[in-house]
């Protein structure tokens, strides 16, 4: 293991959950061994994280509907593992010259491919509200995450708010697992759910799923409230959270005790490698951030690399399975294989239904863009150095940095140990306001190199 | 407060016996380091920019909130950490690393 058969291409995937797993399930069968990166300990990714080895909880459990494609993706990586390099706890740090940058273990090697497939997954997308720096705020993800790999609950008594279908999802994970929620507080309106309706009937089932969540929850008791605009995590700096204020939609002022916050408005693709390995980006008006721009297999603007999952656009676990696919397939017809065209084309179908269904969720579930005009001057956006919203709004108004990295180089909003991934979309946000000029205009963040803090004490190895 | 995280199940787990800040926390095998410290204690790191305490954020080794420190000064992410027998844990950075100019 470790060295590609004389003569094969070297297919490089980053990321082993289900874009990941399936694109190198793909080329393997076309008789391409991969190598795969992953950062984590265990394959599966997020959605499918599994539990550590020593735990017992059966899938069902942990996975509810969706246990069978879980274990399905878990087996089928089980059945790849020794015919193909899997390489766990290594990061893909950069991208540059056809070569990719890893550490593992505090060593840094360059690896350099004839085909890059990234797969890397997606982060909870948020808004600031005042408050959120408090100990016992969480993103939404992380809430999920220490149910289902830890079976831990974020806290004593918990508030779900944001908006999306994940919120629905993990809330009746923790009512099922014994946790006691506080509330659900949606930030989109019921009104929206109906108009999308045309566009999740893309896929029934699922629609059908989300719909039982809701109702489960609310047989459970749990207060369901939509059209909510969060005002304040209320706590203190030595104690953290104790509780939350909103605005409900009849403009009242509302209160909830409570000692842990899962936070998240759906989720924001990880581009960074992607953006250092020049692709080119589009500005996604539905969701309003700029994606890396691909055709339908998932061909980047740029020779031999390819971008599949949740990673390049949020399709969920589903359509990262798909993608996962269309992206080597891609790859081993520009590697000069014949892919059977009716698989395409059924493949394409399919990615089709899950990008309509994709589009109702924006619509159902949207980004709370104008949360951010109304954000007060003392809210923390950046929540590694904890620069405020006014900071931000003072070097767009006042030193005309009204482009977001030149507003990072001056408020340092962007900078922190979190590269911007926490404050990014919201800080467009807000220095679009400030500045009266449309999201777009203000751009993105530019991916930088390292994508997450290396040690200093990292050796390079030389090949 | 004693913790900030409870546990929901899996608690037949043996133990792992870790130290953090010199005080004994009890840990379970599997647990990551952040949930361990958290099941004891209800913060693992002061913020250098602001007043409050902090407790991690994302879980899934993106934010960078839940930095700590081994004894020996060696950096760790609690969140994508796997507890080990032994461990010596340390939530402020050891001054020591700055010259005194």
């Amino acid at each position: 293991m470790g060295q590609p058969v004389t003569g094969q291409p070297r297919v490089v995937i980053v990321g082993a959950g289900p874009a990941g797993v399936r694109c190198a399930q793909t080329l393997l069968a076309a008789g391409i061994s991969p190598i795969v990166i992953d950062e984590s300990r265990r394959d599966g990714g997020q959605i499918y994280r599994r539990q550590p080895e020593n735990f017992g909880r059966p899938y069902a459990k942990l996975y509810g509907t969706e246990a069978a494609r879980a274990e399905d993706l878990h087996t089928t990586f089980e059945r790849l593992r020794p015919k193909i390099d899997y390489r766990p706890n290594t990061l893909a740090w950069n991208v540059a010259e056809r070569k990719l940058h890893l550490v593992h273990e505090g060593h840094a090697s360059a690896l350099p491919y004839d085909a890059l497939i990234l797969c890397p997954g997606a982060t909870d997308r948020l808004m600031p509200v005042k408050g959120w720096q408090f100990a016992g705020t969480y993103s939404l993800g992380a809430s999920q995450i220490a149910l289902k790999s830890q079976a831990v609950s974020i806290g004593r008594k918990v508030v779900f708010m944001g908006s999306g279908p994940l919120l629905y999802l993990v809330a009746n994970q923790y009512v099922q697992a014994g946790a006691q929620v506080a509330a659900v507080l949606d930030t989109s309106k019921f009104a929206q759910r109906l108009r999308a309706l045309p566009k999740l009937l893309a896929r029934p089932d699922v629609l059908k799923k989300g719909a039982a969540l809701v109702s489960s929850l609310k047989k459970a008791g749990v207060s369901v409230v939509n059209g909510i605009e969060p005002l304040e995590i209320v706590g203190t700096d030595a104690d953290g959270v104790q509780g939350v204020t909103y605005r409900d939609a009849s403009g009242r002022e509302q209160r909830i005790v409570c000692d842990a916050v899962a936070l998240g408005y759906h989720l924001r693709p990880e581009t960074q490698l992607a953006d250092l390995a020049r692709c080119a980006f589009r500005f996604d008006e539905p969701t309003r951030q700029w994606l890396p721009q691909i055709d339908e297999l998932g061909r980047s603007s740029q020779a031999g690399v390819y971008l599949a999952g949740d990673g390049v656009r949020v399709l969920g676990a589903d359509g990262a399975e798909l993608a996962g696919r269309l992206a080597a397939y891609a790859a081993l017809s520009d590697l000069g294989h014949t892919i059977d065209a009716s698989t395409l084309d059924e493949l394409k179908r399919q990615q089709q239904k899950m990008d309509r269904f994709r589009l109702g969720l924006v619509e159902a579930f949207p980004w709370p863009a104008a949360q951010a005009a109304r954000l007060s001057d003392d809210t923390v956006v950046c929540r590694c150095e904890g620069i405020t919203v006014g900071e931000l709004r003072r070097v767009t108004r006042d030193e005309g940095a009204c482009e977001a990295n030149r507003a990072k180089a001056f408020s340092r909003v962007g900078m922190g140990r979190c590269q911007g991934r926490y404050c990014g979309h919201a800080a467009a946000e807000i220095i679009a306001d400030a500045a009266g000029v449309p999201v777009e205009m203000v751009g993105r963040l530019r991916g930088q190199a390292p994508v997450k803090p290396l040690s200093i004490a990292t050796v390079e190895e030389v090949e | 407060m004693n913790g900030r995280f409870i546990r929901l199940g899996e608690t037949g787990r043996k133990t792992v016996a870790i130290r953090v800040d010199g005080k004994d926390v009890e840990a379970l095998a599997g647990d990551t380091l952040l949930v361990a410290m958290l099941c004891s204690v209800d913060h693992v790191r002061q913020s250098e920019f602001g007043n409050e305490v902090r407790a991690g954020f994302c879980l899934m080794g993106a934010c960078q909130d839940c930095w700590v420190w081994t004894a020996e000064g060696e950096r760790l992410r609690a969140c994508t950490t796997v507890v080990s027998e032994g461990l010596q844990i340390v939530t402020t950075q050891a001054e020591a690393q700055w010259a005194n100019l």
